[in-house]
């Protein structure tokens, strides 16, 4: 297989784009991802995206957008696996490059969001998950990651308000992304007094959707040219793993067991441990997604990932690093380009490009992305290679 | 909508249709022809007694499209006393405050609003607290 580097890197701001339409919105992060990646062209494009066909009456989504770009004739195609939609897109750039079946992949993330009201983009959403047995009934994402709440908090017995670092710490750095939906920090006094939008999910347990793109040029490092002028930022490890698609299915709901797996593989291939890395990309679309994600990575026992939550260990200079630029509750949750925007972060993390929110001498990172409650997990490790000579 | 896929479910919907195993006496719900726990075929029906206890539950206050006529509404996933989880709406709750491992009985309710654009009715399971046997 191919050594694949990130050559390039763009994304829109996170939000409400009311002026802005799915072609244009992707337009925008592909325009600044290949800019970044000094103008190569890409042979193929993979683009992550969730809900184009419900939110925006538009399958063929890939081929709309190489045709509205202005590379009609090259490969495309749209990646579909709900949340994890990004993720899986990445994979498939991934896999297209280290093959050699071509030098150069764009990835997109797109997600518009905010043309629709709240129930329509609830009941789409929900589409995700077994739409016979779990849907038909009224469940929604957010009720799904509900019920694990309420059984983990059963399970486990956490302190009151165990999870209220995870939205703290999120808030926190997406104050220093100018391309985050939220830019405030919040106290964790705001954080317990907030109410409830799912017991015992609050308010702030739960990502906002919106509107965003984001992109990244994957290249065969040997087609760079020698003044190319990033640091090269690897990517060391991929994968990609299932498990059952109705969380009704599993033996242990609270195992999140393909997170499990597609991270180990994803750092088997890097040669490293989870807690060997700098930084960790989780899926924080809930607070108790966090801890769950936590524990999957072997970083905390069954039912002890809350404990990251306590004393900074989350925090920019704690021990982990998590949502460095604002994660999914502050930088916003734009659906299938959430895999796309973690690729992003990171890489402007091991270039040394995320300012104030820089993590120091970071050198590889770990990003993942889940559809449903795990349903689908795309992990990635992503590490920093050279410096331009 | 969707009529011929409702249909199909009826045995599902109506009755907690699953599948138990021949190989390993496995219970499935829902029916998937194969069974989780061996991983041979297991395609004999089987009617579950609709028995069973509340292993985790929420509120769903702001309902998806086509829900909203129920709204606030309690979800839950219950554990069938034949081993399954499945995800079903609580109903008759009046005062009662639900709990985990609170005792459920099966019962056939609308499922979803009561006029959608073809004025479909969706009936299906939800699960009430057991009515106490005098």
């Amino acid at each position: 297989m191919n050594e694949v580097v990130i050559a390039g890197v763009g994304q829109t701001a996170v939000g409400e784009h009311w002026d802005v339409s799915l072609r244009e919105l992707a337009f925008a992060a592909m325009e600044a991802a290949r800019a970044d990646a000094g103008g190569l062209k890409p042979q193929a494009l993979y683009v992550g995206n969730m809900l184009g066909a419900a939110l925006s009456r538009q399958s063929h989504l890939a081929t709309l957008l190489v045709d509205f770009a202005g590379l009609q004739g090259v490969e495309a195609l749209t990646i579909e696996a709900a949340g994890a939609s990004g993720g899986a897109a990445l994979r498939q750039g991934y896999l297209a490059v280290a093959s050699g079946a071509v030098d150069v992949a764009l990835v997109l993330g797109v997600e518009k969001m905010s043309d629709q009201t709240v129930s329509s983009v609830e009941a789409a959403a929900a589409t995700g998950t077994d739409a016979d047995y779990e849907a038909e009934h009224g469940l929604t994402l957010t009720a799904q990651a509900a019920l694990l709440m309420r059984r983990y908090l059963h399970e486990f017995s956490p302190p009151p308000f165990a999870l209220a670092g995870f939205p703290v710490t999120a808030h926190a750095n997406g104050a220093g992304n100018k391309y985050a939906m939220f830019q405030k920090a919040i106290k964790p006094e705001t954080y317990q007094k907030a109410g409830y939008v799912s017991e015992p999910l609050n308010m702030f347990d739960v990502a906002p959707s919106a509107d965003g793109a984001a992109g990244v040029v994957l290249a065969n490092p040997a087609i760079l040219p020698e003044d190319f002028g990033h640091r090269r930022v690897r990517v060391a490890g991929s994968s990609l793993v299932t498990d059952t698609l109705a969380l009704h299915d599993r033996p242990d709901p609270l195992a999140f067991h393909a997170a499990r797996l597609s991270i180990e593989r994803a750092c088997a291939q890097a040669g490293l441990s989870p807690a060997d890395v700098d930084l960790f990309e989780l899926f924080d679309a809930y607070s108790i997604y966090a801890a769950l994600s936590l524990e999957a990575a072997g970083l905390a026992e069954r039912g002890q990932g809350w404990q990251w939550a306590q004393n900074g260990a989350l925090t920019l200079t704690g021990k982990m690093p998590i949502a460095t630029l604002g994660g999914l509750k502050a930088r916003g949750n734009p659906g299938g380009a959430t895999g796309v925007y973690q690729a992003v972060e990171a890489t402007l993390q091991l270039r040394g490009q995320a300012g104030g929110n820089q993590v120091e001498g970071a050198r590889t990172a770990l990003i993942q992305c889940l559809g449903g409650p795990a349903s689908t997990a795309a992990t990635h490790v992503l590490a920093a290679g050279s410096d331009p000579a | 909508m969707d009529i011929p896929r409702h249909w199909r479910l009826k045995k599902q919907r109506y009755a907690l249709v699953g599948e138990v195993c021949g190989h390993c006496d496995t219970k499935v719900f829902p029916p998937r022809d194969i069974c989780p726990a061996c991983g041979e075929e297991a395609k004999t029906l089987y009617q579950f007694s609709g028995r069973g206890e509340v292993y985790s539950y929420t509120t769903v206050y702001e309902a998806p499209a086509g829900f909203e006529e129920g709204a606030p509404y309690t979800i839950a996933m219950v554990r069938l006393a034949e081993g399954p989880l499945v995800t079903a709406q609580l109903t008759d709750l009046e005062e009662k405050r639900v709990e985990i491992g609170m005792p459920v009985e099966m019962v056939t309710r609308k499922l979803r609003n009561a006029t959608d654009e073809r004025g479909m009715l969706v009936y299906g399971y939800k699960f009430r607290p057991v009515v106490a046997v005098p």
